[in-house]
Parts: C-alpha cells; sequence; structure tokens
C-alpha cells in the first residue's frame, strides 16, 4: 500500500508515526497471505525466531481472550446482549462520531488556516496548535470538572454576576456528560488529524492550489475543490488514530459517567465478577476497533498522492483581511487553549496556591523513579524488538517475517483494560510452567517471577507501543537507498555488520524520534498498569487516578504536572523538527 | 540529537529504573505480609504502621480500586497476596465466590466481631461499619427522617443526585432493597428513583455534597465517612461542602439503616498465612478499631469502641437486622436490576 504522506527526507515525525502505525496495523489485518514453504534466507535463524516469537507475544493476549470469552456462561451473554450492550454501543458510537467531527472539523481547519493564509501569529499558533497532544485525556477531564462543575469557579462567578443563588435556576451545560466527554477528548486528540493534515498541505497542495488559482478559484472554493479531497487520508489516518485512543480511555469516560464499551468492560468484570462477560464485551470491542482500521483503509484506498515534482514546494500563503486575520487566529487559538491553556494553567494554580512542590517527599521520587525505570526498560526493549522484527523483514523479503513485521503492528490497536485482561491468563500460565521446572529442580518454591515483578508491566507496555517503533523505523528503513546496502554487501559486509555498522547509524532519527514515542506514551498509560503492576509499584499515572478517585484529584497536580511537562519535550521535539523542515523546503 | 552517549546515558538510567523496580519487589521471606487492597491507601497507612511496629512484621500493599479479587485467581497456587482487604461485602463475596479465599477460625475475632458481621464459615470478616446515609441540604430540605423507599417518592422529582448505581456502594444497597421486598418491588423503587435524579450518576459521594452546595439537588446518597473527612479534612472547598449538608441516617420501613461493610479475606494460597491472621487479628483491637473510627469516620465493628464525636451527631445507628452474608447473594441479582432499568443512562 502506499503511503501518502511524506514530511521528511530523514527524520520522521508525528505525522509520519500516524501513517506508520495506521500501515502496519491495515496490513497486518487484511492483506491476504500466501505462504511459503521454504524458510526464509538470508537473516540470521536467531533473528526470525524472535521476530516470530514477538508475533506471538502479541497474539496471545487477544487468544487468551477469544478463548475466555467462548468458556464462560452464555446465559450470562443474553442479559449483557439485552442490558448492556446496546447502551454500551449506542453511547460508545456517540462518543466516536462526536470526537470524529470535532477533531475533524479543527484538526483541518486549524491547519488549511496556518498553511494556506497569512495571519497575525500564525507562526507560533502552527507550533502551539499539536501542543495538546501532551495532556492524557483523563487529567483533562478531571480539571474540566473542577473547572466547569456546579461548584467550580466559571458558574461559581456566573451565579455571583447574575445573581442566582442555585444551579436550578439558571442553564449550563453539564461537563459531566457525553457533549463533555465529546469535548475533553476532542481538546485533547484533535492534533492527530491536524498533524497529518498540515503535513499533507504542505507538500502536496503548492501546485494545485496556484493552478486552481489560476483557474480562478476563490478562497472557498480552493479549500472545498483542492482541500478537502487532498486532506482525505490524512483526514482517515489522524482520525483512526484519535479514535483508537477515544476508545481506549477509560480514565476520563468512567469520570465524566459515559458508559462505553471500555468502561462497560470494567464494571462488567468487577461488579459482577464475570471475567467471562467481560472478555466477550471486549471482543465486540475489537469488532469496532476491527470497524475503524477498514473505515481507515478504505478512506485511503486508491488515492495516490504521487508529487508532481521532485523537490515539492512550500504553498505560498495569501494573506487575510484584517478582520479576517483576527477571526483566523482566533479559531486557532481556541483548540489551543482549551486542549493545553486551561490543563496546564489549572495544573500551576493548584501546584503554587497548595505548596506541592514543597511536599515532594521520598515516596513521589520513588514513584517517580518507577516511573522514568518502567518507561526505559519498555522503550529499549521496544526499540530493540522493533529493529530485528523490522531489519529481518527488509533482508529475508519473506512472507513469514512480514508477516511478523504486520503481527507487531496490532497492538496498538488493542485497547490497554483488554490487552491486561487477556495478558493475565498466558502471564501466570508462564509463571506456572516456571514453578514447575524449579520445583522440579529444587523443591522450592519461587512465586510469580513475571506477574509479581514489573516484567508483566514492561510486556504489556512492549504489546501496546511496540507499532510506533516499528512504523517509525520501517518508514526510516524505506528511505535507506538500496544502493547503500548493495554497495556494504558488495564490500563484504555480513547482515549484522550491514544493521550494526550501516542501518543502525542512518536510523539514529527514527530511532530517537520513536523512543521518545514510546518514552511518553508509556508514562501516560493507564488501564493496563492499573491492573497488572505488581506489589508496592505506583506510577505517576496511577498517582494522579488514586487521587482523583479519592475525590482529591488537586492533591495529584505535581503528578499530573510532571506527566505533561514530559509529553511536552517530544512533542516539541518532533514539531520544530518537522515546521524547520518544511520552512526549509523551497518556498513556491 | 542522539548519539552514543545518549544510548548510554539510556542504559544506565534502564538498570538503575530495573534496579528499584527489584528492590521494590517484595519478597516472600520470613516477616512479611503482602496486602491487596481497594481501600484507599490513606485510610489503611496509619493502621498498617501501627502493625509493622508492634510486630516487625513487613506489610506490602497494593492498591487498585478494582480487579484484586480476579487477579489473585488469576495469579492462582502462586500469587504473593496473604490479606485481602476490601471496603465492600461485595468485594468480599466476589473473593469467596472466585474461590480465593480460605477459611479462618479464630477465637479473638469471633470474640470481637459480632457473628452479623462475618461469614458463619469464616471465610471473610468485616473489620468497620459504613451507613449508607442521605446527604440533605441544610437550606433547603426540612425532613429529619427518610426512608430508603421514600427515595422513589414524586415529591423528591429533580432533586436526587447521586454516584453511579453500579458502584458497589449502591449495588449492595439495592441488593438489602430486594432482600427486603423482592425483585419485582425493587426494580419498582428503582424506575422511582431514577425518575427523581437531578442529573445523571456520576462522580463519588463527594461530589453528591457538592452539588447539593451547588444547587443542583437537595438529598443524595452518600457514606457517612465521607462527611467527617469533608468537613475536618485539610481541603478547603470540601469543608464547604461538608459543611452545606446534614446527615439523615434512614433506614427501610419497618427495618434499620443498611450497613456495608469493609473487611478482610485470608487467600487460599497466602505464602506468610500465620502473619495474614496477625494483621487481621490485630485489625480488631481496640487500638486499631479507634483508628477507624477517628481517622476513617466509621463506625468500630467491635462492640464497645466509641464512634467519633462528629458520627454521633448524625443519631444513633440502628443497623438493619439482615446479615451482611444474606445480601450479599443478592449482588448479582442487584446489578442486572440497574441495568434493565438504565438507572446510570
Amino acid at each position: 500500500m502506499h503511503r501518502p504522506i511524506e514530511t521528511s527526507p530523514r527524520a520522521p515525525g508525528r505525522g509520519e508515526r500516524v501513517s506508520g502505525v495506521a500501515h502496519m496495523i491495515s496490513t497486518a489485518l487484511t492483506r491476504p497471505r500466501i505462504w511459503r514453504t521454504t524458510l526464509p534466507r538470508g537473516v540470521p535463524a536467531w533473528a526470525v525466531a524472535v521476530a516470530v516469537a514477538v508475533a506471538g507475544l502479541v497474539v496471545a493476549p487477544l487468544v487468551s481472550l477469544v478463548l475466555t470469552a467462548l468458556s464462560a456462561d452464555l446465559s450470562g451473554w443474553a442479559r449483557l446482549a439485552a442490558d448492556v450492550l446496546p447502551v454500551a454501543l449506542m453511547e460508545t458510537a456517540s462518543l466516536l462520531l462526536g470526537v470524529a467531527v470535532v477533531t475533524g472539523v479543527v484538526g483541518i481547519g486549524t491547519a488549511w488556516l496556518v498553511t494556506a493564509h497569512c495571519f497575525p501569529g500564525r507562526r507560533v499558533l502552527a507550533w502551539l496548535l499539536p501542543l495538546p497532544l501532551a495532556v492524557p485525556a483523563y487529567i483533562t477531564a478531571y480539571i474540566y470538572v473542577e473547572i466547569f462543575d456546579a461548584a467550580g469557579p466559571v458558574q461559581m462567578a456566573l451565579r455571583g454576576w447574575l445573581g442566582f443563588r442555585s444551579r436550578g435556576e439558571y442553564w449550563f451545560p453539564e461537563i459531566r456528560s457525553l457533549g463533555g466527554c465529546i469535548l475533553v477528548m476532542s481538546a485533547v486528540l484533535y492534533p492527530y488529524v491536524y498533524l497529518s493534515a498540515r503535513a499533507m498541505f504542505l507538500t502536496q497542495s503548492a501546485c494545485m492550489m496556484e493552478v486552481a488559482r489560476t483557474l480562478g478559484a476563490g478562497r472557498f472554493e480552493l479549500f472545498r475543490t483542492v482541500a478537502l479531497p487532498l486532506a482525505r487520508p490524512a483526514l482517515a489516518v489522524g482520525l483512526s488514530l484519535a479514535l483508537l485512543e477515544a476508545l481506549n480511555d477509560i480514565g476520563a469516560s468512567e469520570y465524566l459517567g459515559v458508559r462505553t464499551l471500555t468502561v462497560s468492560i470494567y464494571t462488567t468484570w468487577l461488579n459482577r465478577g464475570s471475567l467471562g462477560g467481560a472478555a466477550q464485551i471486549a471482543c465486540v470491542m475489537l469488532v469496532v476497533v476491527l470497524g475503524l482500521i477498514w473505515l481507515e483503509r478504505h478512506g485511503r484506498a486508491d488515492r495516490r498522492y504521487g508529487l508532481s515534482t521532485r523537490r515539492p514546494r512550500v504553498a505560498q500563503p495569501t494573506p487575510l483581511t484584517p478582520g479576517g486575520g483576527l477571526l483566523a487566529a482566533l479559531a486557532c487559538a481556541i483548540p489551543v487553549a482549551l486542549g493545553f491553556g486551561l490543563p496546564f494553567g489549572f495544573l500551576v494554580r493548584e501546584i503554587m496556591s497548595r505548596g506541592l512542590v514543597a511536599q515532594i517527599d521520598a515516596a513521589f521520587l520513588r514513584h517517580l523513579g518507577t516511573t522514568v525505570g518502567l518507561a526505559f526498560a519498555a522503550t529499549l526493549a521496544a526499540l530493540a524488538l522493533a529493529v530485528v522484527v523490522v531489519t529481518a523483514a527488509r533482508f529475508a523479503r519473506h512472507r513469514l517475517t512480514e508477516a511478523t513485521r504486520a503481527i507487531a503492528g496490532v497492538g496498538y490497536a488493542v485497547p490497554g483494560t483488554v490487552l491486561a485482561l487477556g495478558l493475565l491468563g498466558p502471564l501466570v500460565t508462564f509463571d506456572e510452567g516456571l514453578n514447575a521446572v524449579w520445583r522440579w529442580a529444587t523443591g522450592g518454591r519461587l512465586g510469580l517471577v513475571v506477574m509479581g515483578s514489573a516484567a508483566g508491566l514492561v510486556i504489556a507496555y512492549v504489546i501496546r507501543f511496540l507499532p510506533i517503533a516499528t512504523g517509525s523505523l520501517g518508514a526510516g528503513l524505506d528511505r535507506v537507498s538500496a544502493g547503500i546496502e548493495d554497495a556494504a554487501r558488495t564490500l563484504g559486509a555480513r547482515p549484522r555488520e550491514l544493521v550494526m555498522r550501516v542501518q543502525l547509524p542512518l536510523l539514529r532519527p527514527a530511532l530517537a524520534s520513536a523512543g521518545l514515542l514510546v518514552f511518553v506514551d508509556t508514562l501516560k498509560e493507564l488501564p493496563a498498569t492499573l491492573l497488572l503492576r505488581p506489589l508496592n509499584v505506583e506510577t505517576l499515572a496511577t498517582l494522579v487516578y488514586g487521587h482523583a478517585s479519592r475525590g482529591a484529584f488537586e492533591d495529584g497536580a505535581l503528578a499530573a504536572m510532571v506527566i505533561v511537562l514530559v509529553g511536552l519535550w517530544p512533542v516539541m521535539r518532533l514539531t520544530r523538527g518537522a515546521e524547520a523542515r518544511m520552512r526549509a523546503a523551497p518556498a513556491g | 540529537m542522539p548519539n552514543a552517549s545518549f544510548v548510554r546515558r539510556s542504559l544506565l538510567a534502564a538498570l538503575a529504573g530495573c534496579a528499584m523496580l527489584g528492590a521494590a519487589a517484595p519478597a516472600s521471606a520470613q516477616g512479611v505480609v503482602n496486602v491487596y487492597t481497594n481501600r484507599e491507601p490513606g485510610l489503611y497507612s496509619a493502621t498498617l504502621d501501627e502493625f509493622t511496629k508492634a510486630t516487625g512484621i513487613k506489610v506490602n500493599a497494593i492498591f487498585s480500586e478494582q480487579g484484586l479479587a480476579e487477579r489473585i485467581r488469576a495469579e492462582g497456587a502462586n500469587s504473593p497476596a496473604d490479606v485481602l482487604i476490601t471496603v465492600d461485602i461485595g468485594r468480599l463475596q466476589e473473593a469467596v465466590d472466585l474461590g480465593i479465599a480460605q477459611p479462618l477460625q479464630s477465637k479473638e475475632l469471633q470474640q470481637n466481631i459480632p457473628a452479623q458481621f462475618r461469614d458463619p464459615d469464616g471465610l471473610w470478616h468485616a473489620l468497620s461499619l459504613r451507613a449508607r446515609t442521605v446527604y440533605a441540604s441544610k437550606d433547603r430540605v426540612t425532613d429529619k427522617a427518610i426512608t430508603y423507599e421514600g427515595l422513589a417518592d414524586p415529591k423528591w422529582k429533580g432533586k436526587i443526585c447521586t454516584r453511579s448505581f453500579q458502584h458497589q456502594y449502591n449495588i449492595a444497597l439495592v441488593a438489602a432493597f430486594i432482600v427486603k421486598h423482592g425483585e419485582a418491588k425493587t426494580e419498582e423503587w428503582l424506575r422511582g428513583v431514577k425518575a427523581n435524579l437531578a442529573k445523571r450518576p456520576s462522580g463519588g459521594d463527594r461530589d453528591v455534597a457538592k452539588d447539593i452546595l451547588a444547587g443542583v439537588c437537595d438529598i443524595g446518597l452518600g457514606n457517612q465517612y465521607y462527611v467527617g473527612l469533608m468537613r475536618e479534612g485539610q481541603n478547603a472547598d470540601q469543608k464547604k461542602w461538608g459543611e452545606a449538608i446534614n446527615v439523615i441516617l434512614p433506614t427501610f420501613e419497618n427495618g434499620g439503616t443498611h450497613i456495608n461493610v469493609s473487611g478482610a479475606v485470608l487467600t487460599k494460597n497466602a505464602p506468610n498465612r500465620e502473619n495474614a491472621v496477625k494483621l487481621i487479628e490485630y485489625m480488631t483491637t481496640p487500638e486499631a478499631q479507634r483508628v477507624f473510627a477517628d481517622i476513617n469516620y466509621e463506625y468500630p465493628v467491635r462492640p464497645g469502641i466509641p464512634v467519633n464525636k462528629l458520627v454521633a451527631s448524625f443519631g444513633d445507628l440502628k443497623p438493619d437486622s439482615m446479615t451482611v452474608a444474606e445480601l450479599a447473594k443478592m449482588r448479582g441479582k442487584a446489578a442486572e436490576l440497574v441495568d434493565k432499568v438504565g438507572v446510570d443512562r
């Protein structure tokens, strides 16, 4: 399949991670395969073995989940289907639809404005617009409730000004609602669409825009006839990622009282004590995920946007009238304010007014250390495995290694809750095997090695975020010209040397950006961490969740701030890199 | 830009992180007890520290609101968990249903805990009691007494707030209602309550007080101890929420107040069984029970321990006579009815 977005000749940016991931997932799930009987050649056997093992690791929780669902009591299923599923499906569908519309309009609109037009603050806004990516949805949800709830400052002030005494005397939108949930999620997820749309507009539109202008197209006609059709593949990629994230969320929807599929999995499992029922809902959810991926693929189908020139030019933005410019600036500033300014400002205020910095204690530092340690371990493991999987696929050019590379891309589509649920079985089975061997050898009791340590958690992170690494490295590797490899081989380089001395050095930028993204996503991860962490282990995310579930989110403001700040770093780095490269391209 | 030293630094940091995790991982050596709890850690840490001081046994804990019993079951014979401490009878019963509980016959526990509040076979023991009360606006509600049945009275139309009815506290209340009145009447009652709701159920019990302060609703369901935590805690906002409400101890018609329990389960495969029993017994000593009363604002399960002054001011608690074990059996039915009526929709 053709990858339509090319943001850069060297280091891949966020937009590419986007297309990379979606590409891997859709390839994994939809491309038919014919198996050859020969084994891959040109690659050391251990590398093939590792790649196959990785694929097995990714598939194991899914298989275990389906088995659990099938072995469960079917009478329970009838009740679920009657009472729980219709609501959960309806709520999920409404949420996804709402998020799709809002992120689509905001993402594409702002990307078009900052690309095609000149207005005050354009450069700064282009750089600010991706920042909400750094704020997890669950943190935004807690903050929005604090601010917009009936007892929050906004409604308090409103009552003060207008002289109302109670909530019943006036109308104000309820933040704990489906609408509120759509607002919260869209506020932090629109950058997925923005980034892919901006990359598309920047690299693709110059020639077409000029042609359209020459033919007398007006400003809106230009948007409608050139920009929108152009944006379709970018929209498909960006939206599918935003929607996968929305589907994965548990913290925000649970807190805002929206009964999505993910929330239903939780309540079915925990209030009814029915793991089987939860697994059944999880399977329904996987069908929804497949649907999203199909949409993504369908949205891009048959749209190939090859460049007409070898060196793409950046379109020359056209100026707007002073009034129009102000409106455009406002339209771009509002999403930034909602998705980043408000949460960030709130956290700063809470930290200052409560003197939270002074309250940093040994326990907080230990949790910080744990979080960073886990994130580093997961990042290194994901990168190492991704290198093996991707290079094996590249050298062997064999269906087996291609398939493993594709399967490795599935994890990102599996929501954390579902993944944790599915992993429980395989991890414990593995531990029981270890224990059996240990007992046979020493007669002693070993205990849980994987589940009882952080290893189980790291495995979950790797499965979930490996696609980010394989996507990014795959895209990077595709750009290494075959000529370089051929030259190295001619000079007698073996595969190992080729990887170590030629490809890895060339892949360094891709490795760095993939590493950053895996690191940040691990840091933010909540659902799987909640369910799989061992004794005495807290991460920053579970710390925030713990405070919030105690009804005292403000006390967790510091932990939340650290998550946001650490997340900001890669977002800014990647944006800066991408913007600089785009600007470096010759203007038209 | 990344370079060799970047990679080296990352590697070092990762190793350091692993070492830290290794240090935090519990060893199942002597002198340890591993606790899985869905109680908020702040509520227990004082008692656990005292226990360590008194016995020298180190306590390892993991807190998660949900999923712990299921996890112990999945972990099977090798699970490190010795004790499961939960905030609710539903969770205790779930542990029993999943087969992860071990019967515990202890003279001391039988002396300290009234029979109504422990499993007949010793599979679980309650540690403290909590009443499902009604929070009522000081300004707008004059009623001094209320029944659970009365919550469906149309006079409260648009005036009731509550957290999700699928939450364990409300499920336990609905289960108790089924024990009292049967399924059909409970369904009717749920429809009545749903019709009276001011907003869709969400948030926690403290949010109910907050919404009453803001005038979203006049009454709501909440556990008694949150009021103590709000009024006498550190958070200035929450003080205002707590001060905005009166606490009414509701009763069933011809019955008493619905009581939920926090309790402990000795796990089937507890690797540190002796220490676990010591911990559970310690929780019922007068010292530990006083902590439940004064720091957590709960009702002590052990008779003769005074309740906190603030809690005493809510009135004399008259617990309903049904055994907690009876109520626990109706939990699944309760969850189904809540879904069927769609209270949370």
